[in-house]
């Protein structure tokens, strides 16, 4: 794959005057920001035709540095409020970017829904297994043990597998890589933002100043070792048995199917209602 | 243009019947809901409409998506509503502060039920006022509508439209189960003779730049919907003009906010309406507003014919309030009495209006039941 130079991607797609971001050095956010651009650029789809919503935390505020109509809204409600702009105009693309606690906790519900219907939406979510922006509470993706300010004596919990559940729920494309596997990232966004329905690229991402610091990171480099250590592609983990992959992170594409999405569907309703009402034959 | 219901005649329907109906003919095409009695049947008459006239009604996981998903189709392009009664109000209440900061047109309509909690899911009352004016955080403003037959409620459906694209803001058709679930004779007029306002679009980049300025002078901005090639970002934390967080800076966050009071404060002679009778020469005045007013209507008669001077003033607007109406009105009277159907919400809002100048007295009933007109009578005349 031809990568383009960085500086062409963040002259052709950033908010100059939003510039610097509020991201910390060692961030994961920015790289898998920069694979979903280099995505967009690399299918050549128009700029005027995608929104970028989220909802609240790190994440949350990709939307205010790029340069395409974005719906920065409440803590966890994204989806829904994609929901409406889907509907309303499905010419539109939209791109959800959200937090694991914005998916999985406060937003759990309006996560698990929109899959259901299959919204035609593509989700990019940050996984780093905290509330980074409130400084670096647990999050219900945080594997047991790990430490947050919530936790501090280590997360007592069962974690979501966030990618599982979507899976599980429906979801056309699913895959989950760490930040540091940019070109499976790469093609993961293409092939997500290409399908019909609900499609979601999870992104392990290191947060060395909320997470690390108190788990014994306090580096990206030493979060990338640990990515390195949990981490199993799936074709291995299909072969492991089940006690080798407790406490480890199955990465790769987990769904990848053809079920009519969420604008399809209520596009054939219509047509539906309008013949029970005899207005159409 | 078909409508699945008939127009420019009358047809006797309940009320949440009619604020359906007049959401397709004031342009609405987008309703998201969550059952809830009394509201349901709103929900049920969008949900054989909608797809009809071309138009989506989805049913959400929850009230919190569904007022999200109207904001979302808002912004999109459509005119969106959502209806709720109470408890779901409740959960409505953050996404109302950033419709209000974002300045997103939507109508909500909330039939009320006895509270709090679930309390009285299928009687009549009057107990949401405080919580549709401040429900929501922060220093803000919205409008509340509040009709007392289903004409009204049909009518202030379609005027509620009309406010939310003329100012950028969510309003709030307040009513009640009395209402929803009560049939009336409903003139239902044909789409042409109904005024209808649209927001105002930018009319150039420009104007598009500044999604939440004041290029006009009016404090409303233009709204630059999402796929024009505007490239508008908005945001429910303080901005500027040009839409861009600036969460740290005071100067910035005083001057949204006091824009987006304004622009309805300013407004209030356009915004508020009320009806009048038999006020011009009275000594004793009933305020009311909702479905209250009509047992008020048959009080005043009563008086009247037992030598009382007595009038009525029925709010038809809620928020904004004209404190300076109710002040003029005391310097007037004698006595002001608030019959409504809570332990006094209204009551708070008149007695600061009233400002000392005449005594205000609440009227007040919870359990389910309007007042009767002889409820009010007997309390007036002691």
């Amino acid at each position: 794959m031809y990568l383009k130079p960085a500086y062409e991607i963040r002259e052709k797609y950033l908010r100059k005057d939003m510039l610097p971001t509020i991201f910390c050095p060692g961030c994961g956010i920015g790289s898998a920001l920069q694979y979903t651009l280099r995505a967009i650029d690399d299918l050549g789809l128009n700029q005027d035709e995608i929104v970028w919503v989220s909802g609240i935390g790190c994440s949350s505020r990709v939307p205010g540095f790029v340069n395409f109509d974005g719906l920065h809204t409440t803590h966890g409600r994204a989806l829904a409020f994609a929901t409406g702009i889907k509907l309303t105009n499905p010419d539109l693309k939209i791109i959800a970017f959200m937090g694991d606690g914005d998916a999985a906790a406060i937003g759990g519900n309006h996560f698990i829904h929109a899959i259901r219907r299959n919204l035609d939406v593509t989700v990019i979510l940050i996984n780093n297994f905290t509330y980074g922006m409130t400084g670096g509470q647990v999050a219900p993706t945080a594997l047991k043990g790990l430490k947050g300010t919530t936790a501090p004596y280590g997360q007592f919990e069962n974690p979501f597998d966030i990618a599982d559940l979507a899976v599980s729920a429906g979801a056309n494309y699913v895959a989950r890589w760490s930040v540091f596997n940019y070109l499976q990232g790469i093609n993961s966004i293409k092939k997500a933002l290409q399908k019909e329905g609900f499609s979601l690229v999870e992104f392990l991402s290191p947060c060395p100043i909320s997470f690390g610091r108190r788990n014994r990171m306090k580096t990206s480099p030493e979060l990338l070792r640990w990515y390195q250590k949990i981490t199993v592609p799936l074709a291995k983990a299909k072969k492991m048995p089940p006690e080798e992959l407790e406490g480890k992170i199955v990465i790769g594409e987990f769904a990848d199917r053809d079920r009519p999405g969420l604008v399809r569907e209520y596009e054939a309703y219509k047509k539906r209602a309008k013949k029970m009402m005899g207005w159409e034959e | 243009m078909r409508y699945p219901f008939p127009v420019g005649k009358s047809d006797f329907i309940q009320g949440d019947e009619a604020i359906a109906r007049a959401a397709i003919l004031a342009g609405c095409r987008f309703y998201a809901g969550y059952p809830i009695t009394p509201a349901s049947e709103i929900f049920e008459a969008m949900a054989l409409y909608m797809p009809l006239v071309d138009g989506v009604s989805i049913q959400m996981e929850d009230e919190i998506a569904s007022i999200a998903a109207i904001i979302g189709a808002s912004w999109a392009g459509a005119k969106a509503m959502t209806a709720t009664s109470g408890p779901g109000f409740s959960l409505m209440q953050e996404n109302i502060g950033y419709a209000i900061m974002t300045e997103t047109p939507i109508v909500i309509v909330d039939v009320q039920r006895g509270g709090p909690s679930t309390g009285q899911p299928t009687l009549a009352a009057q107990g949401d006022i405080m919580q549709a004016i401040w429900g929501t955080h922060g220093d803000h403003s919205l409008i509340v509508l509040s009709p007392s037959t289903v004409q009204e409620a049909f009518d202030f459906t379609i005027r509620a439209f009309n406010l939310a694209e003329k100012y950028r803001t969510p309003v709030v058709l307040l009513t009640d189960a009395e209402i929803a679930h009560m049939r009336e004779r409903v003139h239902i007029p044909n789409p042409d003779e109904i005024e209808i306002v649209n927001r105002k679009l930018p009319a150039n980049e420009e104007e598009a730049k500044y999604p939440f300025g004041d290029i006009h002078g009016d404090g409303v901005p233009p709204m630059p919907v999402f796929g024009k090639g505007y490239r508008t970002y908005v945001t429910g934390l303080t901005h500027d003009e040009r839409g861009r967080p600036k969460t740290v800076d005071a100067e910035v966050h005083e001057r949204l906010i006091k824009r987006i009071i304004d622009k309805l404060e300013c407004n209030k002679a356009d915004i508020i309406t009320y009806d009048a009778y038999e006020l011009e020469d009275a000594e004793i005045a009933i305020v009311t507003t909702g479905i209250v007013s009509r047992s008020a209507v048959r009080a005043v008669k009563i008086l009247r014919e037992r030598g009382v001077k007595a009038g009525l003033l029925k709010l038809n607007t809620i928020w904004p309030f004209d404190f300076d109406m109710i002040e003029e009105l005391a310097e007037r009277v004698k006595k002001i009495y608030v019959p409504e159907m809570n332990l006094g919400q209204l009551y708070h809002l008149v007695k600061e209006g009233a400002n000392g100048k005449a005594e205000v007295e609440l009227i007040s009933k919870i359990g389910g039941e309007v007042h009767t007109p002889m409820e009010i009578v007997e309390r007036v005349v002691g």
